[in-house]
Order: C-alpha cells, then sequence, then structure tokens
C-alpha cells in the first residue's frame, strides 16, 4: 500500500512538472513575473556569494597576467602609438561630422543613458545562456534594452525585477539581432543556437561574407540602434556563416545596459515557445 | 525543559541539513566564475546532492523538496520551467527503487550509480528541451556537461558525507 501510494506521488511529480512546461506557453507573462520575483528575493544571496568567486577569478586572471606582463606591455605600446593615430583621425572627422550635419539641419538620435551593473549569476546548463545583473526597474532598466560589455552587444534584457534582471545572451537559441555586414552592407539575421558562435541568417546566394569582417546592429526592427559592434565573421562554409562575439561571453563582470530612448521596439522579439523571450 | 527545546532546536538544524546543502550546492552552482566556456558544461550540483542524500538519507530530503528545488533552479536559472523539477524527480525516483545496490558497497558503486542518474538527466534534458523549442539541440554540450559531472562527482560527493558523518550520525 505505501509504495503503491509513493510510486502514485512521484508519478503525480512527474505530471506536474510536464504540466508546468506546458504553462510557460499557455500564461508566460505570469511565468515571467514568477521568475522576476523569486530572481529578486534570491539576488543579494546569488550576489553576495558572487563576490568571492569574483576574487578567485581575479587572482587566477593576475597570475595569468604576470607570467604575459612582458609581452603584453610591448603590444600596448605599438597599440597605443597605433591608436594615437586613430584618435586624431576621429577626432578630424567628428569635427568634419558635426559641421555637415549643421549644413544638413541633422536630426540626431536621442541621446542614451547607461546603468552599469554587476553580473551575480551565470546560470548556465547546457540549454541557456543568460545571466543574472543586480539592477532592475527602480534603477531605470526596461525590458528590451541593449545589455553591452566593454566594446559590444552582448544580448539585451529580458526580464525586470525590482532590483534584479536578466540578460539574453546573443549566443542563447532564443537570440535573434537584425544585424548588417560591415563591407557590403548587407543585411542578416544573427541567430544564437547555443553554441559559442551564432550563427548569420538570411544571406542571400551570392554573397559571401569576409572571414574577419565586422558585424553590427542594423537597428531594424528598432529593437537596438544602428551601428553596434557585435561580433566578427569567423568562418564560413556551406553557406553558413559564423560570428565570434566581440566580447568574451564568459569573462563579463560588469554589464552596461543602454536606454536609447527609442520608442517601441520589441517587434523584432522572435517568439520562440519554451525558453525565455 | 530549557534542554529539551535546545536540543530540539539543534535536532532540526541536523535534520535540516540535507536540505539546506542541496540549495547551497544550486546557487554555488551559478557563481560567475567567469572561466572561458565553463558555464556551458558546469557541473550539476544540484544533481549530486540530491542523488547522494536521496541514497543516504531520504527521510530527510523528500521527493517533493526535489521537486521543489528544481522548480526553484528553473525560476532563477532561466531554463524552461519544469524541466530541472522532472529530472530530479525521475533521478530520485530511480535511486529510490536501486538504493539497496548503492547503500553499502564501495565508493565506486557509488559512482557507477552517479554516473548512470547523470547520462539519464542528461538524456531527458535534451529530450524535454528539444520537444519544447521544436529545434534539435546540438547534444555536443549536454555530453559534455555529463562527463564533466561524472569526472567532478567524488569532490562534492567527498564534502556531502563529510558533513553527513559530522553531523547527522
Amino acid at each position: 500500500m505505501r509504495a503503491l501510494l509513493q510510486r502514485f506521488s512521484f508519478l503525480l511529480m512527474v505530471l506536474a512538472a510536464i504540466g508546468l512546461m506546458m504553462m510557460t506557453r499557455v500564461d508566460p507573462v505570469f511565468i515571467d513575473a514568477a521568475r522576476a520575483r523569486v530572481t529578486d528575493a534570491f539576488a543579494p544571496i546569488l550576489g553576495f556569494i558572487a563576490r568571492p568567486a569574483g576574487a578567485v577569478a581575479s587572482v587566477l586572471e593576475s597570475g595569468h597576467q604576470l607570467t604575459a606582463l612582458y609581452a603584453e606591455n610591448q603590444r600596448l605600446r605599438e597599440d597605443n602609438e597605433r591608436l594615437r593615430q586613430w584618435q586624431q583621425t576621429a577626432l578630424r572627422l567628428e569635427a568634419e561630422n558635426n559641421s555637415l550635419r549643421g549644413l544638413l539641419a541633422y536630426k540626431p538620435d536621442p541621446a542614451a543613458s547607461y546603468i552599469t551593473a554587476r553580473v551575480i549569476a551565470d546560470p548556465g546548463g547546457a540549454f541557456v545562456r543568460t545571466l543574472v545583473v543586480m539592477a532592475g526597474q527602480r534603477d531605470g532598466v526596461r525590458r528590451g534594452q541593449a545589455a553591452m560589455a566593454g566594446q559590444g552587444v552582448i544580448g539585451r534584457v529580458v526580464q525586470v525585477g525590482e532590483w534584479s534582471s536578466r540578460i539574453l545572451l546573443v549566443t542563447d537559441l532564443n537570440a535573434r539581432i537584425p544585424v548588417v555586414l560591415e563591407t557590403t552592407r548587407q543585411r542578416a539575421m544573427l541567430s544564437g543556437d547555443n553554441s559559442d558562435q551564432p550563427r548569420l541568417m538570411y544571406i542571400p546566394r551570392g554573397v559571401e561574407p569576409t572571414v574577419g569582417e565586422r558585424v553590427f546592429t542594423s537597428g531594424h526592427g528598432g529593437l537596438f540602434p544602428a551601428g553596434l559592434p557585435v561580433g566578427i565573421v569567423a568562418a564560413t562554409h556551406d553557406g553558413e556563416t559564423r560570428v565570434t562575439p566581440i566580447v568574451d561571453l564568459s569573462r563579463i563582470e560588469y554589464v552596461q545596459l543602454v536606454d536609447f530612448g527609442i520608442p517601441g521596439g520589441l517587434a523584432a522579439e522572435a517568439a520562440q515557445p519554451g525558453g525565455m523571450q | 525543559m530549557a534542554v529539551g527545546i535546545w536540543q530540539r532546536l539543534d535536532q532540526a538544524g541536523r535534520n535540516s541539513v540535507p536540505f539546506s546543502t542541496t540549495v547551497a550546492a544550486m546557487l554555488v552552482g551559478m557563481m560567475p566564475l567567469q572561466l572561458p566556456d565553463y558555464s556551458f558544461v558546469a557541473p550539476p550540483l544540484t544533481l549530486m546532492a540530491i542523488y547522494y542524500w536521496a541514497i543516504y538519507r531520504p527521510d530527510l530530503l523528500k521527493p517533493y523538496m526535489a521537486f521543489g528545488i528544481g522548480v526553484l533552479q528553473d525560476l532563477l536559472g532561466g531554463s524552461p520551467l519544469g524541466m530541472s523539477a522532472l529530472v530530479y524527480v525521475l533521478a530520485y525516483w530511480l535511486v529510490l527503487t536501486q538504493r539497496r545496490y548503492f547503500l553499502g558497497n564501495s565508493f565506486w558503486f557509488l559512482w557507477l550509480g552517479f554516473a548512470l542518474v547523470a547520462v539519464g538527466a542528461g538524456a531527458v534534458q535534451w529530450v524535454a528541451y528539444s520537444l519544447m523549442t521544436a529545434h534539435l539541440v546540438g547534444p555536443g554540450n549536454v555530453v559534455a556537461q555529463a562527463l564533466l559531472a561524472i569526472v567532478l562527482f567524488p569532490v562534492p560527493a567527498w564534502c556531502f558525507s563529510k558533513l553527513h558523518r559530522s553531523l547527522l550520525s
């Protein structure tokens, strides 16, 4: 009798789990709200245990850096030299741009505002690519904002709690970003598939992306503004082009959530059943 | 009388060790370690904890707790809701039916048992996820994760057994 009861309770729980999976499809809004609540509740604990992890990581990192100090110095000196020249060029171009814009009465994009947040969890697993950061609604984070780290786009905000939020990385299966190729100005869709290198989709026949070419957001769909760097074309064969994200996604400590002040914008979200949307 | 209360509190604290270590294992598993490619194949510490306690103290880590921890992990981790819960309940079930083989035998048996559970859990997750997203996900990460979990299992298992011996025997 007890064994039967036990078996029945297990069966019930298996069914409940399957029921929960179904519910994600039926009422994703409710599930999202629940996720935000729970993440909020655990954010302080996650933030607390992320600190020593960060410290350990930085110790490992500094040990690694010590060994390469000389070579790194040399490289930086050369880089600096080269970048100084670029700076001069950039300044000249900026001035020229400004004067040309003045001539055209060009209406600039609204100014962007940034929220910087610490990464407190990297839930990992084989199926999802998300980060949890310590900033939420009360800090001005909104769903759909672009997430950047260093110089490039890493993803977008998909879930916002009161003081924590979740970022869907560009490598996640559900991530779709409209992009444009640097040299050909060809539009494409950067589509994650849970691998390290997202795929470029919807490139017309005959357009061959070159390896090493940079990929920028195109601004189509209004989710991201145009011209933010996303990645570099890594390899292309059999009509399949892979892109390496410009930021090393496994080493993000701080994230900048960017509010570009563009209205609307959720239209470009490609709805995928199941995971985070 | 006062001693009675303290004793009972102490006992309650000790009895909550299996549950609290499992939750702690889940939270530790979410730590951003900033190791390249680590988070894709991060070993499932929660599964290890559930496996260990389901074998040694199923009276203290009940099946519904495994279910609850799974739901919590899905909510926190962003994975499809119910997926981890399903895996943990199935793993618990499997362990409970085969418990007498693992219990009392050498550590090798414990390890072997975990290897089976880890592979099974990976397979269930993979099938569930592929069905839910209607998209055949590459099995590479799942396989790597299961292998890493099997290789690393002795470390968390040693920690759990230390806690087990010092607090619960």
